[in-house]
């Protein structure tokens, strides 16, 4: 098993004939994820054409694309400008998983995008976010096949290429993974740490699970407190920017330490009090997630 | 919910006198004033708008008052002296270039009215506390009672009925409260229509003639915002901000300076967080954030390479590539083409690993670069380099 996406996830590619967007689908659908149906408004009719000449129609609204093919998630890789709207777009059509990579999304219009989704019960992955893979199964988003494997291991981060870091010292050592999820850098986010907890409990394939952190805001804290009293697997993690400067955006639009709030040592000293091993490294994961499996 | 008054976040920060353009632009009662850079500019403002004035410095930090930067004037040759001092102080570490001189006013009572994007509730959220003209943080640990707090919908905007529950909490005069509550509407228009992820009046006063007028302004804008919002990015002023984090922002490049040796160059926000912590350590000091992005745009790594050699204290450049969709090789020969146009007289050391990994270090080891594959190997000998 997996969380989020599987064998089963029939997916739609919006803004699929853009530079991202067309590399992406080739890359997913090389990985053998189900692309049913790309949407370009004004493109409707055209087709896309995968790897080994596989074709994938295109439509005009996500509307047609999910009456046409029983897509039932899609990802984004429209522009900053056109991210909301397609969120909106794709909470509307019947899809039930919305993965948003797009970077750079105004925070006012996620605040109105988040909320429409959850008014019709769908779950959205970021924005700024690299996606999720389930390997063996389904890739959607732009993290790097080659380094995963299938395996007992949960992971779950707010990064993108710290994820890969980790991913490949799991990989490396034999230890494959359920599902790896990046749920973004943004202040705010559709999927949550508890949100990939929560799941990766109920799925009965994950022995462990890896949360990877970073400085600001509060929702590692949340998560630790909830690892305490809802998970029975046992969880390692690890917090970046321990030397990140207060005040300052580190690249994330939400890695910032407000104040005194969302400081790495307040977090690393949540998942502590509340039983998750701290790696001080990213190479000392793995050696957590061995003697947590042990 | 964070407090807002210390956020300089994901942020672009204004000026106060920014700030109080936007709230007139909304309707908001403000005081007149003007900007000068000079002593004599100064004193023709005062001059112009007759009777006491104030001299605020227009800088990016709280705490101007305690510093010496907010001065009452009682004629315009008292408003020159006090600007020919406040020009050109320091005011934690930024040098004040220049001050808005306004009218002052006769105040009767100081409240406090504010809105941000709180992460929890992923919505616009206000505070309103009647503890006006101090920290509100200060407040919210002291007298958290004072504080009346709303999230509002950002389908519907804050609706009027909202906007006189949260004016309710700081007044009781039936006509004084009518006032307020249009004014706290008006503040969640100029901070949806400025693509601000922070506003703040504080104080807000009530003079001694009732009349409510907000007389500090403050407001962050969402750097996100910017790009369908020309007139407000316009209001960017980065005279004090090092000239190294301009060229980076031109350039596309996220950058932060910071007070070590080792210069670090990463893709990818995470990974430079984590190549920093990795540095301290092994007992180093990161000279620099600098997020590349995923592109291997040579471009981007001359840019990278200028702006971390241009900080003398630099003294030695760590590359920590995790190549996933971005390949290794491009990023090998983004490398190569960045050092032959610039000089660098400070030992590099790369690791590059994933994508493509073994053309890249191929290209590298041509160029004459050793080239690592563990982030941990490369990080400490780049401590080490910085310490020889």
């Amino acid at each position: 098993m997996a969380i989020f996406i599987d064998n089963d996830t029939r997916l739609v590619v919006q803004g699929i004939t853009g530079r991202d967007g067309s590399f992406h689908t080739g890359q997913m659908m090389e990985y053998g994820t189900q692309v049913v149906a790309g949407v370009t408004p004004g493109k409707g009719g055209q087709t896309f054409e995968g790897p080994g000449g596989a074709k994938v129609p295109i439509f005009n609204t996500m509307d047609q694309a999910v009456a046409e093919t029983g897509a039932n998630s899609s990802v984004i890789y429209v522009p900053p400008a056109f991210a909301a709207d397609a969120i909106f777009e794709a909470a509307d059509s019947g899809v039930t998983f919305v993965v948003a990579i797009t970077e750079g999304v105004p925070v006012l219009d996620m605040a109105r995008a988040h909320a429409f989704a959850r008014d019709r019960g769908v779950r959205v992955l970021g924005p700024n976010c690299p996606g999720l893979i389930s390997p063996g199964k389904c890739k959607v988003g732009i993290l790097p096949a080659q380094i995963v494997a299938e395996g007992p291991i949960g992971l779950v981060s707010r990064s993108g290429t710290l994820t890969y870091e980790a991913v490949f010292q799991l990989t490396n050592v034999g230890l494959g993974q359920t599902t790896c999820v990046g749920i973004g850098g943004d202040p705010l986010i559709g999927t949550n740490f508890i949100d990939c907890l929560t799941a990766f409990e109920a799925d009965p394939d994950t022995t462990a699970v890896v949360m990877i952190g970073e400085i600001g805001g509060t929702d590692e804290q949340e998560a630790a407190a909830f690892v305490h009293s809802h998970m029975s697997k046992p969880v390692v993690g690890f917090i970046a920017g321990q030397t990140a400067p207060p005040g300052r955006r580190m690249g994330h639009a939400g890695a910032i330490i407000s104040g005194s709030a969302g400081t790495a040592a307040e977090k690393v000293k949540a998942f502590e009090d509340n039983g998750i091993a701290v790696a001080q490294r990213p190479v000392d994961i793995v050696g957590l997630i061995q003697d947590a499996l042990a | 919910m964070p407090a807002s008054s210390t956020e300089s976040d994901y942020r672009m920060n204004i000026h106060e006198y920014q700030a109080k353009e936007c709230f007139r632009a909304a309707g908001i009662p403000v005081p007149p004033g003007d900007v000068a850079r000079t002593a004599d500019e100064a004193e023709a403002i005062a001059r112009k708008f007759g009777g006491m004035t104030v001299v605020k410095a227009q800088v990016h930090s709280g705490g101007r008052g305690k510093a010496g930067g907010v001065k009452l004037a009682k004629t315009p040759e008292e408003a020159r002296e006090h600007a020919s001092r406040i020009l050109g102080m320091e005011i934690k570490g930024l040098t004040v270039d220049k001050v808005l001189v306004t009218t002052a006013e006769d105040i009767a009572s100081e409240a406090y009215v504010g809105v941000l994007v709180d992460r929890k509730t992923q919505a616009p959220t206000f505070m309103v506390s009647s503890e006006g003209g101090v920290d509100i943080e200060q407040v919210a640990a002291t007298n958290p009672d004072a504080i009346r707090k709303l999230t509002v919908d950002p389908r519907y905007g804050l609706l009027p009925h909202q906007a006189l529950w949260l004016a309710n909490a700081l007044y009781d005069d039936p006509g004084i409260i009518k006032q307020a509550a249009k004014i706290i509407g008006q503040l969640y228009v100029a901070f949806v229509n400025s693509g601000a992820s922070m506003a703040e009046i504080n104080p807000l006063i009530v003079t001694k003639a009732g009349e409510v007028k907000a007389i500090d302004a403050k407001m962050s804008i969402d750097d996100s915002e910017l790009f369908r919002r020309k007139e407000v990015a316009a209001m960017r002023d980065t005279s004090d901000e090092p000239a190294a984090e301009t060229k980076a922002r031109d350039a596309g490049l996220s950058f932060v300076k910071l007070d070590g040796d080792v210069g670090c160059c990463v893709n990818g926000a995470g990974l430079a967080m984590a190549t920093m912590d990795l540095v301290k350590y092994y007992g180093g000091e990161p000279a620099n954030f600098l997020d590349i992005g995923g592109s291997s745009n040579p471009d981007k790594v001359v840019a990278a390479l200028e702006i971390i050699t241009s900080d003398p204290s630099v003294k030695s450049i760590l590359f920590n590539i995790f190549g996933g969709i971005t390949r290794c090789d491009d990023v090998a020969n983004g490398i190569v083409t960045a050092t032959q146009r610039i000089d660098i007289e400070v030992p590099v050391v790369i690791r590059l690993t994933g994508t493509n990994e073994e053309l890249g270090v191929q290209i590298l080891e041509k160029a004459g670069f050793s080239a690592y594959t563990s982030m941990d190997e490369v990080v400490e000998k780049a401590v080490q380099l910085a310490k020889a």
